[in-house]
């Protein structure tokens, strides 16, 4: 029992490793979807809230209920919007065909 | 261990594996959506091998829960504009924070008689964490959303209460350690927890929300990972270790683009001299400055090659992505190069106006972040800045009794001439007086910066 939770700090420490490396590469174009994205993968709490839920313990149902509410709003919500918003992320061709450049006025200042 | 629990635990270990693959789908556009299924389905094989856990004895509440939980998250995605994704992301930290203490709560009441040391003070931690991103972020929606007055609100002693407040509660936590069944203590530590969420992000004001907003991130993430310490889940401590470290780097990102520490932030500078600001704000009223007509404004950009434009939190306010977009296209069609530049904390959170103009349909190969762009000023003919304020006041470069000394602004006064749309020539959100707008080769343009652009844009077309 008492090495769980050195098995666990463990796999806390590697994980934030891990995710420090992998989020730095995210470009600043992205940080809203990588917001809304991790917002949707910290629903995984859902799980807990679920054990919460289906017990026969009054009040821990209730909690539970509320809890399972929350976290399926950020799994669902979380999820659909960060897909709306990468939907819209578009690369178009470069308009930058036209070269023919307008006479420049003087500075209008 | 039985079969059962194995197979659960490997389920666990493959979402584990899906969810970072998703987030390093993120690294660039045309991976992210590739990424996000995976991410959704990581999910999905994780909630589905819980509910098959002998631990569950009955779905009803469960079931309710899924339901109302999904019919609501499709609701608010559906429909909220992408103006007002601050307010949603807000949002959904405070849904997240409140079902990492919910979880707590019932488990302190449920296993309370078994509860080892450890597990006694993962689950202080979770309710605490847990209560308080859920005030915290109930207080920054309502600061975004304009239900709470978005001005910082300070009083003397307000860093001691909060200092004292926390400390208090990590007392509290190290006392139930020892006596798990002080009941009391456990239902103080939530209390304090909700509290001092409050506490917390009442003196932070507008400008400070990118980092307010990713640092609850931080917060909700942490909570997470405290429920999987005390529930012994991995699977737990993994998203919420992603979750924060997300959120950490997004806080420390925001703090260098204001040239601000973390503790600087959180304990306040900005509003802390509003007398002063007010001062010079009211002495600049009555200084002369350029103010532009449409047509002027027009014909400046109708002569311009190359354009660089300034989104900033106006843009969004007067939702005039859109405008901006047909506005760049105009120019386009004449030849011009336009391009858009990006400050780190413009607007209200991490790449906010990388999504309104996305939204805009703005091709993002034409955004470009400071570092990338700031050199190019010094051959710009136009910079049109719109409803952006500090980020390009030059007062961050070469005023060191300025408020904002430091912060890496956009090098815009190097360009040939300047269009400021702006409502009125008020100082912006810091209270900070802005030269730019001064200088002689600024044209202020007032009014809403969405009737602005889009007479412009018939100007343009015109011409």
């Amino acid at each position: 029992m008492t090495t769980d939770w050195v098995f666990n700090l463990y796999v806390f420490v590697l994980a934030t490793f891990v995710g420090y490396q992998v989020i730095s590469r995210v470009p600043p174009l992205l940080h809203t979807p990588l917001m809304s994205g991790t917002n949707a993968i910290s629903g995984i709490s859902l799980v807990a809230s679920l054990l919460a839920a289906g017990t026969n313990h009054r009040l821990s149902q209730i909690l539970g209920f509320v809890a399972v509410t929350c976290a399926t709003i950020n799994v669902v919500g979380g999820f659909l919007i960060t897909d709306r918003m990468l939907r819209m992320f578009h690369k178009k061709p470069s308009p930058l065909a036209a070269k023919s450049a307008p006479a420049r006025a003087g500075a209008d200042s | 261990m039985t079969p059962a629990a194995v197979l659960l635990s490997l389920c666990y270990l493959l979402s584990a594996v899906l969810f970072i693959l998703c987030l390093r789908g993120l690294s660039g556009p045309e991976s992210a959506r590739r990424g996000l299924v995976l991410g959704e389905l990581g999910m999905l094989i994780a909630v589905v091998g819980t509910l098959l856990h002998k631990d569950i004895v009955r779905y009803d509440w469960i079931l309710a829960g899924l339901v109302i939980g999904s019919t609501i998250g499709v609701a608010i995605s559906a429909w909220i504009p992408m103006t007002k994704m601050p307010e949603r992301i807000a949002l959904s930290h405070s849904f997240g924070g409140l079902a990492s203490a919910l979880v707590g709560v019932a488990e302190y009441l449920r296993e309370v008689e078994h509860l080892t040391p450890f597990k006694m003070g993962a689950l202080g931690f979770e309710t605490f964490l847990g209560f308080l991103t859920f005030t915290g972020s109930v207080m920054a929606f309502g600061k975004l959303s304009g239900l709470v007055r978005g001005a910082p609100v300070t009083w003397k002693g307000q860093n001691v209460i909060n200092i004292g407040l926390f400390l208090g509660a990590l007392v509290a936590i190290g006392c139930l350690v020892f006596n798990r069944e002080a009941s009391h203590v456990f239902f103080g530590v939530a209390g304090t927890g909700l509290a001092l969420g409050v506490m917390a992000v009442l003196p932070i004001g507008g400008a400070d929300m990118p980092v307010v907003i990713s640092l609850l991130n931080s917060y909700a993430g942490l909570a997470a990972c405290a429920t999987g310490f005390a529930l012994n889940s991995q699977i737990l401590i993994i998203c919420g270790a992603l979750d924060g470290s997300s959120g950490l780097l997004l806080s420390i990102l925001m703090s260098k683009a204001m040239n601000r520490s973390f503790t600087n932030v959180l304990f306040g500078a900005f509003g802390q001299t509003p007398d002063a600001a007010a001062a010079v704000a009211g002495a600049a009223e009555t200084r002369p400055f350029n103010e532009a007509t449409v047509e002027d404004a027009a014909s400046v950009l109708k002569a311009s090659q190359s354009v660089i434009v300034i989104p900033g939190y106006g843009m969004a306010v007067s939702q005039a992505q859109h405008a901006v977009r047909d506005l760049a296209a105009a120019l386009e069609k004449r030849g011009a190069n336009v391009r858009y530049a990006i400050h780190p904390v413009a607007g209200r959170m991490p790449g906010h106006m990388n999504v309104l103009l996305a939204e805009a349909n703005v091709s993002y190969d034409r955004l470009f972040d400071l570092d990338a762009i700031n050199d190019d000023f010094g051959h710009t003919d136009a910079v049109l800045v719109v409803g952006a304020n500090d980020v390009v006041n030059p007062a961050a470069k070469n005023d060191s009794s300025s408020p904002i000394y430091g912060m890496p602004v956009f090098n815009v006064e190097q360009s040939r001439s300047v269009l400021v749309l702006k409502r009125s020539m008020k100082a912006g959100f810091s209270g900070v007086e802005n030269e730019l707008f001064y200088q002689s080769n600024t044209m202020m343009v007032l009014g809403d910066a969405k009737k602005t652009l889009l007479a412009l844009v018939a100007e343009v077309r015109d011409g």
